[in-house]
């Protein structure tokens, strides 16, 4: 059997964000919440490791406010067996040092709950910050060898086995448990629940972990233990001078556009 | 965190299998150039690798005040454990104010385990760089919310402070051939069992699913709009017509349409041709930020208001679906008469 964590983090879709055209705002109005796509394929990867060795465990952590039980619930329908939310004012606005720092103690925590780890997997990077920091930084704080950008892994007896996307192609890189891996998209698409599945995760206990139940530093938490400091956001410039071309029909339109690239010499 | 020595600029120059610099941190000497004279420090080329000879030339001829290797069998194939520990090993003996490091594969995976270990500030992937004139910290810019939003981030209580930029967003400046300048050799001893992982094979891709976007001179990209994988069909139609490579946005290539290897954008690749042509691009910013340095950009999208007009030259609102198949005709017969 393997003993596995998977992290997860619930993220506004952003596919569905819009700015708002005049006051030059992020619109999150209605926009869904959704498990972090990277961190579906994460878990994919560690569900089928357990479609292997059906006695492997699967332990889920995510850190966030109360509301991302859903996600954790979403991921305990789909191979997911035990949940832990890490949750507490103390964390909000971290950034990516801080917030592997928290995750690192919460990991400590849940190591004692569960057993020691196998495998860390977590998603390459996610959708609403874009960073692909927060994996490598947490295999760092607990000490464990990281393989970034992985598609598939098998687990053998006593090391795992990647495929990781390198800018060339990929490689097969070979590393001893435990260990921390960070998944990108593969090539299949993550399982999704039965309905039984659902119903039973939406009965299932999620562990809260809040700031007392950690042994942590709070200094080095939240916006005062974070390096790095937003000074300013804004919306990106429009440009003015392009032709808009919008004829009676499309048709027309296509005729003007050639018309314009032509004479335009562009093509 | 590590102790400050100097004001100077460090610019990770990875290598690639040959000991060759990989074009991004020529690019970042070259926007580093400016950034360390505001700085009032030296421009340094950091080169980690086996047999880098190559490498240390390029870093000089694109304009490093010093180049400082560290040069050994150990590190002839990017492993995170090797790399992290020469990288720190040489920032704590020569305390940089500032590191920039390419955002690829290796440099994404480097840059967070050497920060980390460092207790510093690292910026993902920015898109703009400048020191911000208040405090003459660096002004780190990123795209966030799926690049629907831009962010200036600064690190003002830690040193180095560190950022990653993608491939493509800045421009190499010209080569000065034959400028050298100072190299220090230092060594990083690695025991074998340092490097905990194990590289078994490489498979590079053949050279059928290449996709060389970053040298294409015209590219046409489908996004969202297009409506499915059959919906690429006038979009390659017109790309062959236009001798041009395929591109794709994250919403094409999220919904399995067409490969990563297509994919333009932030999490993509970062493009400059000459034409771009964004057939049924939403335009988020993410996706700009790959794609807006492109000399001619056209946009055809059936919403007036859809954000890849902010950047178009041309703007068509339209159908791609009709527009399409009649401007790759019109180009054919155009090609056919020429």
């Amino acid at each position: 059997m393997k003993n596995i964590l998977v992290c997860i983090k619930q993220v506004p879709d952003t596919t569905e964000i819009r700015i708002d055209p005049v006051k030059k705002t992020l619109i999150r109005d209605g926009v869904p919440s959704i498990v972090n796509p990277f961190d579906t394929y994460a878990l994919e990867l560690a569900a089928r490791i357990k479609d292997k060795e059906p006695d492997t465990k699967i332990t889920l952590i995510c850190m966030g406010p109360p509301q991302a039980e859903a996600a954790l619930k979403e991921c305990l329908a789909v191979g997911g067996d035990k949940a832990y939310l890490v949750s507490g004012r103390e964390f909000g606005g971290s950034d990516t040092l801080a917030t592997s720092y928290i995750l690192s103690c919460a990991v400590q925590k849940v190591r004692e709950l569960e057993g020691d780890f196998d495998i860390i997997f977590c998603g390459k990077q996610a959708i609403d910050g874009d960073t692909a920091q927060v994996g490598p930084e947490m295999a760092e704080h607990l000490g464990l060898p990281q393989i970034t950008y992985v598609v598939e892994a098998t687990a053998e007896e006593d090391r795992l086995v990647v495929k990781k996307e390198t800018d060339e192609g990929f490689e097969m890189v070979g590393v001893k448990y435990p260990c921390l891996i960070t998944v990108t998209k593969p090539s299949f698409e993550p399982r999704f629940p039965t309905i039984k599945a659902k119903l039973a995760a939406n009965r299932a206990k999620v562990n809260v972990l809040g700031a007392g139940d950690l042994d942590i530093d709070l200094s080095r938490a939240g916006l005062k233990g974070s390096p790095t400091k937003v000074k300013k956001t804004f919306t990106p410039e429009v440009k003015t001078t392009g032709v808009k071309i919008h004829e009676e029909t499309d048709e027309a339109s296509a005729e003007k556009l050639f018309a314009e690239l032509s004479d335009n010499k562009i093509i | 965190m590590a102790e400050v020595k100097n004001k100077n600029l460090w610019v990770f120059v990875e290598t690639d299998e040959k000991g060759e610099a990989k074009s991004v941190g020529l690019e970042l000497l070259t926007v580093g150039r400016g950034l360390a004279d505001k700085q009032g420090g030296a421009l340094v080329g950091i080169v980690i690798g086996s047999k880098v000879d190559a490498a240390v030339a390029a870093a000089a001829e694109y304009g490093a005040d010093e180049v400082i290797t560290v040069d050994a069998p150990a590190f002839a194939h990017y492993s995170t454990d090797a790399y992290a520990k020469a990288l720190c090993t040489l920032v704590d003996k020569y305390g940089p104010t500032t590191i920039l490091i390419g955002a690829t594969n290796n440099g994404r995976d480097l840059g967070p385990r050497v920060s980390c270990r460092l207790q510093t500030g690292l910026t993902a992937d920015c898109t703009a760089l400048d020191v911000d004139e208040e405090s003459g910290n660096m002004a780190w810019t990123r795209p966030a919310f799926g690049g629907n939003l831009m962010a200036t981030i600064l690190c003002p209580d830690h040193r180095p402070q560190m950022g990653t930029v993608r491939p493509g967003v800045f421009k190499k400046g010209e080569r000065q051939v034959g400028r050298t300048c100072k190299v220090t050799a230092e060594t990083v001893e690695i025991a074998p069992e340092e490097i905990r992982t194990e590289l078994l094979e490489v498979i590079n891709e053949v050279a059928g699913e290449l996709v060389d976007l970053e040298n294409a001179e015209i590219i046409v990209s489908g996004g969202r709009g297009v409506g499915g994988p059959e919906g690429f069909a006038p979009v390659r139609a017109l790309a062959e017509a236009l001798g041009a490579t395929v591109g794709a946005s994250r919403a094409a290539v999220d919904s399995g349409w067409i490969s990563h290897a297509h994919q333009v954008g932030q999490t993509g690749k970062t493009v400059g041709p000459k034409l771009y042509i964004a057939c049924g691009i939403s335009g988020a910013i993410q996706h700009l930020a790959g794609m807006s340095s492109s000399k001619v950009i056209v946009a055809i999208n059936k919403d007036p208001d859809a954000p890849i007009f902010n950047v178009a030259d041309y703007g068509v609102v339209g159908d791609l679906h009709v527009v399409l198949p009649i401007l790759t005709e019109k180009i054919k017969k155009a090609k056919g008469l020429a």
